[in-house]
């Protein structure tokens, strides 16, 4: 007697967002199933890699991904380079030198970063925040006025400014919303509700429902994401519909697994090693758990991952 | 199917003779319907009601034992596909690869990186705990049995990856009483490979070429009365793979076919060939997603530390919170004259703001007392880090080990400020950021 194989199937289906222009564009969500069954039912849009870049430069990366960007001077030279990167899909810069508690950089001075960006590369982008609520408003504002028609992804919308954000962003400059919350289902419903509240379209909302470093609380990660699917596909909830955009590098690189030097740690081995699984193994287990897009900075890193997503499709 | 406590009392004797310790047949049955009592433990009921009853309110995935002693570990038992469902009961074992293919040198080699992954996080032993031991087509018995003794040496449970049942009988001969895995049952060789696995006393791993070749061996072992499997579901690549190891364990979780109710073996050795990170990943994947064993070309603490990190979350009771042990923990080589900063034993907790400060570069003793595994907050309103309870503390034994008399507790418990200064004579209270993140500015300006 046979297995008897009862495929699992959803009428609901995860909302399908395009992001950039013209011929270069990349399509996130529209699948019905849990990610990669695809022996449920094909997999509409597979999940994508960006390649995370800062306005600080270069400073912060790791040694592999440092040479990997040797001979870039310019932050057009950087988006260049990342845009070509092998496996990478987008281009999401990081807008950390605003934080008012570093650099602080002006938000003129920030702008002027992203038009160098969006003037390099044709690819799709992912414009993220400061990660401060106040600066983020006024800034990412300014972002998606910058960036009108380009069809980017504002990311960092958040409860405390989805207004400011959101409005300059879904409904002013017809960007892309990317709302974000804190590992929690309920908080990313309700500030997708308020998002739509606002006028937005839904199908103009990406989600981040926030992650964490593989061993650091991850289990919140894994179950918010699980219950979000399956709220989304199984419950039809179109307030959960939206695609996940998972910012991976921001979370893992600063862990000591990640960071402590091999001087420190001479047991743990070669830095840059750890750093590239640490990064990997979290964004395996986001596009497990249901992230349709993962932002990753080292090169290696976004080579693995995009091989295992093919290799899944 | 589990049966209701009406259709389990159809089946009992109906004499409320009591001897089961319930007052009434029907109580009884209510209770072995809701799993609190076996079946077995009616004096009355007859075989076949047993028989018939043990099968439909067994649980859908066996728990299969593999290992002696210390070394002894419980696989599958899962009762739901999701993690908040319920919880996960049988964390993922890793595995690595050995083989007869390899020359000596690279056996060393492997032989003497395994045993450096060895520490301790939250509590929890992390080790390489299984070896993988393979026989290439083309090895002889007495190569192999060689092998399999070399690898016994580590004193880890193997799983031994043959499928000639005469070189796996010499090979077992070796090792049969660490209770090793046979893995390698398929459908031409599954009889020969019963009766060597039997006879050992040890575990079958049963293999084919889809999943219905797996299901009618897995049948066919059944009716010889073997019910100690493991299924192995490595399929030709990482697709046919990922789709086995789901619909194994959907099979027997969500559709209740036990025919598929067992653990299961992933091996990435021949899925990610010769690539180290793609491995990474396919390791975090299958651990996500049912692999109960996973066998890897290589487990450095590379691979070892996120992996463990992501096994420790992801099989956590997600009723229960992770607790850090009580103590001083001494950061960025901390003496008795540094700082003292306080927080709660809530895992989480602990290492996002303990990561913070070994980032500040400033000395630092942390001190952590019991909080019940609470967050800042929710511990502070169930009167579980309190002013009574963090000067107690302090008083036994932050006291007499630590010169320092600066203690910097959480901002999201400024509130307890007053009360320490009240109950802690000799001491300055500094109120310190209310998240993590503000943690390097706020020792720096400090200092």
């Amino acid at each position: 007697m046979p297995f008897n194989q009862k495929p699992q199937k959803f009428n609901a289906k995860i909302n399908t967002v395009t992001i950039g222009t013209g011929d270069k564009t990349v399509t996130l969500g529209g699948n019905s199933t849990f990610p990669f069954y695809t022996f449920d039912a094909p997999t509409v849009n597979t999940p994508k890699v960006g390649v995370e870049i800062s306005d600080l430069g270069l400073e912060a990366l790791p040694e592999g991904a440092k040479a990997y960007y040797e001979g870039c001077t310019t932050m057009a030279d950087i988006a260049k380079k990342a845009a070509a990167m092998e496996g990478a899909d987008f281009v999401a810069l990081v807008l950390e030198g605003g934080d008012p508690n570093g650099e602080d950089k002006p938000v003129e001075d920030l702008i002027a970063v992203v038009k160098e960006v969006a003037d390099a590369v044709d690819c799709p982008l992912v414009v993220e925040g400061c990660k401060n609520v106040e600066k983020d408003s006024t800034l990412l504002a300014k972002v998606a006025e910058a960036l009108q028609g380009r069809n980017v992804v504002v990311m960092s919308e958040k409860e405390e400014n989805y207004k400011a954000v959101g409005a300059a962003a879904g409904l002013a400059y017809n960007q892309i919303v990317g709302a974000e919350s804190a590992v929690d289902i309920n908080l990313a419903k309700q500030l997708n509700v308020v998002t739509t509240q606002l006028g937005i379209n839904a199908q103009n909302i990406v989600m981040n429902v926030g992650t964490a470093c593989a061993g650091y609380g991850y289990e919140y990660v894994v179950s918010t994401m699980d219950r979000i699917k399956g709220a989304a596909l199984g419950q039809n909830d179109n307030m959960l519909q939206m695609p996940i955009i998972t910012p991976v590098a921001s979370e893992t690189w600063g862990v000591k697994e990640a960071s402590a030097s091999e001087a420190d740690m001479p047991e743990w081995g070669p830095q840059d090693e750890r750093g590239i699984d640490m990064e990997v193994m979290t964004a395996a287990a986001d596009l497990a758990s249901g992230s349709d897009a993962v932002i990753l900075r080292h090169p290696q890193s976004v080579a693995a991952v995009s091989k295992m997503i093919k290799a899944l499709a | 199917m589990a049966l209701s406590g009406i259709q389990i009392f159809k089946l009992t004797p109906k004499k409320n003779c009591k001897e089961c310790g319930c007052p009434t047949c029907m109580a009884f049955s209510m209770k072995v319907a809701q799993g609190a009592m076996k079946i077995e433990q009616c004096p009355h009921m007859s075989d076949e009601a047993i028989a018939s009853l043990s099968e439909a309110t067994a649980p859908p995935m066996k728990t299969i034992k593999i290992g002696a002693g210390s070394e002894e570990f419980s696989l599958g038992g899962e009762t739901v596909m999701f993690r908040h469902e319920k919880t996960y009961v049988s964390k993922t074992r890793y595995a690595v690869n050995l083989c007869t293919c390899m020359d000596e040198a690279a056996v060393d080699a492997k032989l003497a990186e395994i045993p450096k992954v060895d520490y301790e996080r939250i509590g929890e032993r992390m080790y390489v705990e299984l070896v993988n031991v393979k026989c290439a087509e083309g090895a002889d018995a007495a190569a192999y049995t060689a092998l399999v003794q070399k690898a016994a040496g580590l004193g880890r449970t193997m799983i031994l990856e043959c499928s000639d049942p005469e070189i796996a009988k010499a090979a077992l001969e070796v090792c049969k009483d660490s209770k090793p895995v046979l893995n390698g049952a398929n459908p031409s060789n599954y009889e020969a490979m019963n009766a060597v696995a039997t006879a050992a006393g040890v575990v079958l791993g049963v293999t084919g070429a889809d999943l219905n070749e797996r299901y009618d061996t897995v049948a066919a072992l059944e009716k010889l009365g073997n019910k100690n499997l493991v299924i192995d579901v490595t399929g030709a690549d990482v697709k046919e793979t990922f789709a086995n190891a789901v619909l194994v364990r959907r099979a027997a979780i969500k559709d209740q076919d036990r025919t598929f109710g067992y653990p299961s073996i992933v091996n990435l050795v021949a899925l990610a060939k010769g690539d180290l990170h793609l491995q990474a990943a396919l390791a975090s994947l299958f651990t996500m997603k049912y692999g109960s064993i996973i066998v890897m070309e290589q487990l450095t603490y590379a691979e070892a530390l996120p992996l463990y990190g992501l096994r420790q979350n992801v099989f956590t009771d997600p009723q229960k919170p992770m607790k850090v042990e009580t103590g001083i923990y001494p950061i960025n080589g901390a003496d008795e004259n540094s700082i003292v900063l306080t927080t709660v034993d809530f895992a989480l907790t602990y290492f996002v703001a303990s990561g913070e400060m070994e980032r500040s570069g400033v000395p630092i003793n942390l001190v952590i007392s019991d909080a019940g595994g609470l967050s800042v907050l929710t511990s502070w309103a169930a009167g579980k880090f309190s002013g009574t309870t963090i000067s107690k503390y302090i008083i036994e034994n932050v006291e007499p080990k630590v010169k320092c008399r600066k203690l910097v507790i959480p901002g999201k418990v400024a509130v307890l400020k007053g009360d320490l200064e009240a109950k802690l004579p000799g001491w300055e209270i500094i109120v310190g950021p209310r998240e993590a993140v503000q943690l390097v500015k706020f020792l720096k300006d400090l200092q």
